[in-house]
């Protein structure tokens, strides 16, 4: 045992950071951010495109200079950063404390907090996983290898590139790969349209004119040693053609990092497969709390920012021996949405009086609507849902929810007509 | 008495003549070199790819296999045997991953269970007698996870997990240590035999030998044609496997093996001693000898089989998927032999038991060598004890867990890759090591790095800066370097 601290904070994203820096300025003594890599500042610092900071910082910046505005806040805060610090342990302590085990070139050291939050964020299915068949050779990577070759590791990539999907990320890795002077060919996705803003999507069609090729699967990658090109099969017609490339990107199809939150025991949600949180993102065990990208990914970083400045205030009300409640009701996202984040109702609103959900497919006008147990809580206006993009449903009804009654059901109504 | 001389030698390094070559460096290549090394011999090892290992050495089911179900009075039933206990210990000596786990063969039908005597007498006839017959309700309190409709199975308590990549490169590195040259990137295109010995075509230039042992694997039979041989053809069988998340590693205890057919042993379920689980292989015969590609309908049958073997696995995340290649032939048995008037010797053949059985196959050829005619001198302060290796298992510390190593050293305590917590400390000291890896799979498979769930949304970019930044001149060479894959004793 080397110390007690009030709070750990495990992830040095935006999540972590933001939520650091609101626990120091809510007065809680002292606050640990332990992150993995070797800078903090999590998945912005390798992002060298502009959009980031809108909704935290009320301003737009690039990824780094994103990442470094959090991290000083934070260490101005008085919160203390420590990155190149795995925490390669979380288990119960005395008194309802939490002991984690820090590892990190200055030894092992396990530490006594009063609460934990973690916001471990999240990360791209890689090909593997997506289980597309094929050689293994060098060349095909996620979105998050490609950034950090490029913008951290400065490398070029030379010859054609072919992206895998085509959601905000997709296009983002697109503009990476034309920085690092690849000749992007194409965005693949398997939808039936892309799926990002219009305005991006025309940034990048008319700045390089990369075609979007929709309904379109990756089944076959070809080439021993180096890349020499994917099979594409088009879902509608079954027809396959070789497409010669040296660089694969498989973007977005996010999970969240839940080790360390599965190890630990905490329950996860099946939807989110992060941990299951409350909406005061309290977990299913006491003292431990998830923010950010772990439990919803991915959204946008000022989102996961947000998502941590929550957690903040909840712990620092848990701290001061505020009840957070026991008996929570859970909320469940019925297909075609995929899931909804929170998903327990707490002694809270969620953040920024919101839960946030993800489709699979896409529907225009649909309205959303929450039920429990036959009784309809509250319908939405109507939204459009596309699949890996957010969809957002106001919690004005939380007041409504019989505490002692079933889950409460999230559905997609009927189409309205719009 | 000339055989075989295709081309003349491009040009290249040309070595002082050895007294063995062996052509191969996988698992039996390098445990033969490290078992004639206790000789005072000059050994040259080659290989055709840039590291030891790559071939269907590194792409297995990485289990330790007692034998009990080779075909009673072979040669692989009898070096099974021997090399799994030789490896047994070798391997606790030497540090390499192995984990006694134990192995349930399970029947699923009637038939199935009808044919579990056959296959205990069989193991009894190979002399392994711990193997017992356990009841349905016994296998699933052992394996609570298990499919339903499992009807009963024997146990095999000594089949063990192993480290398929540590193996081979242990043998190297002992072979390297006692003087053996290894000379990679040399594919042997074709031979000159005289009196005095043979003349190697490589792609490194000739090699000269007074004797040849060919350990090719894969291209054992072309290697085995070349000198004379050909009574045997490889038809290489493709068997993919899945690797899942080490999350799912609790939903498992022992090894899962299916009740085999005459083809193959089917589909099994294991633990990896890295702490994840393999679901595979499939057994698909294949004309190119260097397709080791996944396919769409390998992958799919073998989702289908680990659901019903284990269906808490289609809850988790697939980690990797890859292929290896057997060196079948149109024989049941290994292609072991030496014949003294052509001063050379085959261990080819070696379907799907070659870890396991590696150094019984090599110990089996040295005795064929000197019986042969190849003097065996002793070397003087050998037989040595094995290396120590880095050790990239679960069941023991890894350098990350250890508080005085990283005290001593904090780049132990510096994690690169997070999935298979690997330190820089070990990425250094691979790249410092006596047998260095040439390229980014050569190094996972020193050290784990980039192997995890994320395969390399974290570390990739890391990784690769520190393989470039490369070993100091006095610390290792880079086989990409002209001349460098040869690696003499420091």
């Amino acid at each position: 045992m080397s110390g007690d601290v009030a709070v750990v904070v495990v992830g040095a994203g935006p999540a972590g950071l933001s939520a650091a820096r609101e626990l120091r300025r809510l007065g809680v003594g002292s606050v640990l951010v332990a992150d993995r890599e070797a800078a903090a500042g999590g998945v912005p610092r390798h992002s060298a495109h502009t959009g980031y900071g809108l909704r935290d910082r009320h301003r737009v910046m690039t990824g780094p200079s994103y990442a470094r505005a959090l991290t000083g806040a934070a260490r101005a805060a008085g919160a203390q950063v420590r990155p190149g610090t795995t925490v390669t342990g979380l288990a119960g302590g005395p008194d309802g404390s939490r002991l984690v085990t820090l590892t990190s070139a200055a030894g092992i050291e396990t530490v006594r907090a009063a609460a934990v939050l973690l916001a471990t964020g999240c990360r791209e299915r890689p090909r593997a996983a997506r289980l597309v068949p094929g050689d293994r050779p060098a060349g095909v990577m996620t979105t998050g290898e490609l950034q950090q070759r490029v913008y951290l590791g400065g490398e070029r990539l030379a010859g054609r590139a072919l992206v895998i999907g085509a959601e905000h990320v997709s296009f983002s890795a697109a503009l990476t790969l034309e920085h690092a002077g690849a000749d992007v060919v194409a965005l693949v996705t398997e939808h039936e349209r892309q799926q990002s803003y219009a305005a991006f999507r025309l940034g990048a069609a008319i700045r390089w004119r990369i075609p979007v090729w929709t309904s379109c699967a990756v089944t076959r990658i070809t080439g021993r040693g180096r890349l020499q090109g994917v099979e594409v099969t088009d879902g509608r017609t079954g027809a396959v053609r070789f497409v010669p490339c040296e660089t694969a990107v498989f973007t977005g199809d996010w999970i969240p990092d839940h080790e360390l939150a599965r190890r630990a025991g905490l329950a996860l949600d099946p939807g989110t497969r992060g941990p299951a949180v409350d909406t005061a993102l309290a977990t299913s065990v006491p003292g431990v709390f998830a923010a950010g990208n772990l439990v919803h990914a991915a959204e946008t970083a000022d989102i996961a920012a947000l998502s941590g400045r929550h957690a903040a205030r909840q712990i620092a009300t848990f701290l001061t021996g505020g009840v957070l409640g026991r008996d929570r009701v859970p909320v469940l996202a019925e297909p075609p949405l995929r899931w909804i984040s929170p998903n327990l109702i707490g002694s809270a609103a969620p953040p920024l009086g919101r839960f946030v959900l993800r489709s699979r497919e896409f529907r225009r006008g649909a309205r959303l609507e929450a039920w429990q147990d036959g009784r309809l809580l509250a319908r939405s206006r109507p939204v459009r849902l596309i699949p890996e993009r957010t969809a957002q449903l106001d919690a004005g009804w939380l007041d409504q929810v019989e505490q002692a009654g079933g889950p409460v059901r999230v559905v997609t109504g009927s189409r309205s007509g719009h | 008495m000339t055989r075989s001389c295709p081309e003349p030698p491009p040009a290249g390094p040309e070595l002082a003549a050895a007294d063995v070559a062996i052509i191969g460096a996988g698992v039996v290549g390098t445990a033969i070199a490290r078992t004639l090394a206790r000789y005072a011999l000059d050994i040259v090892l080659v290989d055709a790819a840039p590291d030891v290992g790559t071939g269907t050495s590194k792409a297995n089911t990485a289990i330790l296999h007692t034998g009990f179900d080779a075909a009673p009075g072979s040669l692989e039933s009898r070096l099974l045997s021997r090399g799994s206990v030789l490896l047994r210990s070798y391997a606790a000596a030497a540090g390499i991953p192995v984990e006694r786990t134990g192995a349930l063969l399970v029947a699923w039908t009637p038939e199935q269970l009808a044919a579990l005597p056959g296959i205990e007498a069989k193991a009894r006839a190979n002399g392994y007698q711990a193997i017992r017959p356990v009841r349905a309700d016994e296998l699933y309190s052992s394996e609570p996870a298990l499919g339903p409709g499992a009807v009963g199975a024997l146990e095999i308590p000594d089949e063990s997990i192993i480290c398929p990549w540590t193996t081979p490169l242990a043998f190297a590195t002992e072979a390297v240590a006692a003087g053996v040259r290894l000379l990679l990137s040399a594919q042997v295109n074709g031979v000159c035999s005289a009196d005095g010995g043979h003349e190697l075509v490589t792609a490194r230039g000739l090699v000269r030998a007074r004797w040849v042992v060919n350990a090719a694997g894969l291209g054992s039979d072309a290697i085995d044609a070349m000198f004379g041989g050909g009574g045997f053809t490889i038809t290489p069988r493709r068997g993919e496997l899945i690797v899942f998340d080490k999350l799912a590693r609790p939903l498992l205890r022992s090894v899962l093996l299916p009740v085999p057919t005459a083809r193959t042993k089917g589909v099994l379920v294991a633990p990896t001693v890295y702490g994840n689980l393999l679901l595979g292989p499939t057994a698909q015969d294949v004309p190119d000898r260097a397709d080791v590609a996944t396919t769409e309908a390998g992958l799919r049958s073998l989702l289908a089989a680990g659901r019903r073997i284990l269906p808490g696995l289609a809850a988790e995340e697939v980690t990797a998927t890859y292929a290896g290649l057997r060196a079948a032939t149109e024989h049941a048995d290994y292609q072991v032999y030496a014949d003294g008037g052509r001063r050379y010797a085959c261990a080819g053949g070696i379907r799907s038991t070659g870890l396991s059985a590696s150094l019984g196959i090599a110990e089996h050829v040295a005795g064929l060598l000197g019986e042969a005619g190849l003097p065996l001198p002793p070397r003087p302060g050998y037989p040595a004890a094995p290396p120590a290796m880095p050790y990239i298992g679960e069941a023991g510390p890894r350098p990350y867990q250890d508080a005085g190593l990283i005290a001593a050293d904090p780049a132990y305590g510096e994690i690169v890759c997070h999935c298979e917590r690997v330190s820089r400390g070990e990425i250094r000291d691979a790249l410092a090591s006596p047998v260095p890896p040439a390229d980014p799979g050569g190094l996972a498979r020193r050290t784990r790095a980039g192997n995890g769930r994320c395969q390399g949304f974290y570390c990739a970019a890391a990784v690769s800066r520190l393989l470039a930044g490369g070993p100091g001149p006095a610390a290792g060479v880079s086989a990409e370097t002209p001349g460098a894959a040869e690696v003499r004793p420091r």
